[in-house]
């Protein structure tokens, strides 16, 4: 089975929320860059800099990273994991690092990227933005400091976030037909 | 195109284009990689490598050694002068030997052509074939073809000459291969005595004039002469052929068009090609050697991915 969690007009909203908070707890983002997770992160955060933008006329720095080099499940899973393209051409180093995704679930992934942020140097600080947050469950301790939508969801069933030039639709999937 | 046709590296002629596109792709990260401040990524972190080298090696050897440990992989080295081989070990039982120590991959270099078939037939691990005699050395080419796209480009179509020691070389075999996968034209330039006999039958062009082949060309992978594979005189002296075979400044000025300088290396200053030509802008041999560990970091993460399957 197949259900629409967030369309368009709620994603619109989640998108000025969040927004607000970013600039309440980072100003003018002079010294705060926003880093989204290759692959399925970066529409959410390129969505986040547009709106920023529109909203407050801030232009942050943004930049894109992979994760796959960082994974624990290596040599575990079925597939190779192939690695994406890395966008990152400014100092991490001293910098509020605001890390973007669209599903929060395990936690692995944010755990693999905590470190791969640490390869390009020490930031002063790391936020976390999520479109989803999956409440259920959690393998590392691993929580978001901004949060588009929570859901209570089974291990089996699957979140999909889909963009399509833009526009933002969020399904719950369950195992029968992923 | 997300896995490897082969568990093994033995040579280029046992992968497909979608293999070679593969390792461009993940060698292409691997790039972005080692020019971060911290250049090292855990993901080999519970594989063990063994380097096995029955010949000598600089280069490649260390090029390996620090695409494994870029990779976080354990590494211990072994080289033929001072293991038991000397004392009459087979080479099965001094590679099983290691492995029983829970080694999970072997990069090996060998003078026996077809040494890693033969090991790959018998033994678990993953093998990467880091030259074995005359036959092939396919990380080499990987490397080679690797840097010429990055300077020139999709190499479809692209004419490339292979210049120098086609008989005693492995560089020129796995790159003949890897380049026609690629869809680039190859010549073989020499002295009739250095090129085999029939290699025209692998679809290359064949040419005995040095001056006319880099008019022809876009790109000339210089080879070094071999003199320690050499047991019988090909040509009468260095001299001699460094003034038939060797590159010059002045002739690639009366060129009319800039082409692209390559060397496996180590260079023979003076004899392949002059040292202004070796260090002049048109030459990427420091490319090479940098794209070298990004390959070698590419194939072995590719290869071990597949490990668990």
């Amino acid at each position: 089975m197949k259900r629409i969690i967030l369309e368009q007009q709620q994603v619109d909203l989640i998108l000025t929320r969040i927004c607000h908070q970013l600039v309440e707890d980072h100003g003018d983002f002079s010294n705060t860059a926003i880093l989204a997770l290759q692959p399925k992160g970066t529409p959410f955060g390129k969505a986040l800099v547009h709106r920023l933008n529109q909203l407050f006329g801030i232009q942050p720095t943004y930049g894109e990273l992979d994760t796959t080099f960082h994974r624990d499940d290596f040599r575990r899973s079925d597939k190779l994991l192939i690695p994406n393209e890395v966008n990152i051409d400014f100092e991490i180093e001293n910098k509020r690092i605001i890390l973007v995704d669209d599903v929060l679930y395990t936690g692995r992934s944010i755990r693999a990227a905590l470190d791969a942020v640490n390869d390009y140097g020490r930031p002063a600080s790391i936020d976390l933005v999520t479109l989803i947050n999956r409440k259920y469950k959690r393998e590392v301790p691993i929580q978001p400091d901004y949060i588009g939508e929570d859901i209570d969801s089974r291990t089996d069933d699957y979140v999909k976030v889909e963009w399509n030039q833009n526009q933002c639709k969020v399904w719950i999937i369950t195992d029968n037909d992923k | 195109m997300s896995l490897l046709s082969t568990k093994h590296l033995l040579g280029i002629n046992d992968i497909t284009l979608d293999d070679i596109n593969l390792i461009f792709k993940t060698a292409d990260n691997f790039m972005e990689v080692i020019n971060r401040p911290i250049k090292k990524v855990p993901s080999l972190r519970d594989i063990t490598i063994a380097n096995v080298f029955f010949e000598n090696s600089t280069r490649t050897k260390i090029s390996f050694e620090l695409a494994e440990k870029r990779l976080s992989a354990d590494v211990v080295n072994f080289s033929s002068s001072s293991s038991s081989v000397t004392k009459g070990e087979t080479l099965i039982d001094t590679v099983n030997n290691i492995l029983a120590m829970k080694v999970d991959m072997v990069v090996m270099r060998h003078p026996a052509p077809g040494a890693h078939q033969f090991l790959a037939r018998h033994i678990d691990a993953n093998i990467i074939n880091a030259g074995d005699g005359t036959h092939e050395h396919p990380t080499q080419a990987l490397l080679d073809a690797f840097s010429l796209r990055q300077k020139m480009g999709d190499l479809n179509g692209k004419k490339i000459v292979i210049v120098g020691d086609i008989l005693h070389s492995r560089v020129a075999l796995s790159n003949i291969y890897c380049l026609q996968r690629l869809g680039a034209k190859v010549r073989v330039c020499g002295p009739p005595t250095l090129l085999p006999k029939h290699i025209s039958s692998l679809g290359v062009e064949v040419s005995h004039n040095l001056k006319e082949s880099l008019t022809w060309c876009d790109a000339a992978n210089m080879l070094r002469i071999q003199l320690e594979r050499q047991e019988d005189k090909y040509f009468p002296s260095l001299r001699e052929y460094s003034l038939q075979y060797g590159v010059t400044l002045p002739m690639l000025e009366k060129l009319d068009k800039e082409i692209v300088l390559m060397h496996p290396g180590p260079i023979n200053r003076g004899v392949e090609i002059t040292s202004e030509v070796a260090d002049s802008e048109q030459s990427i041999i420091l490319n090479q050697v940098e794209n070298g560990v990004a390959i070698r970091m590419a194939v072995l993460y590719l290869l071990a991915g597949k490990a668990n399957d």
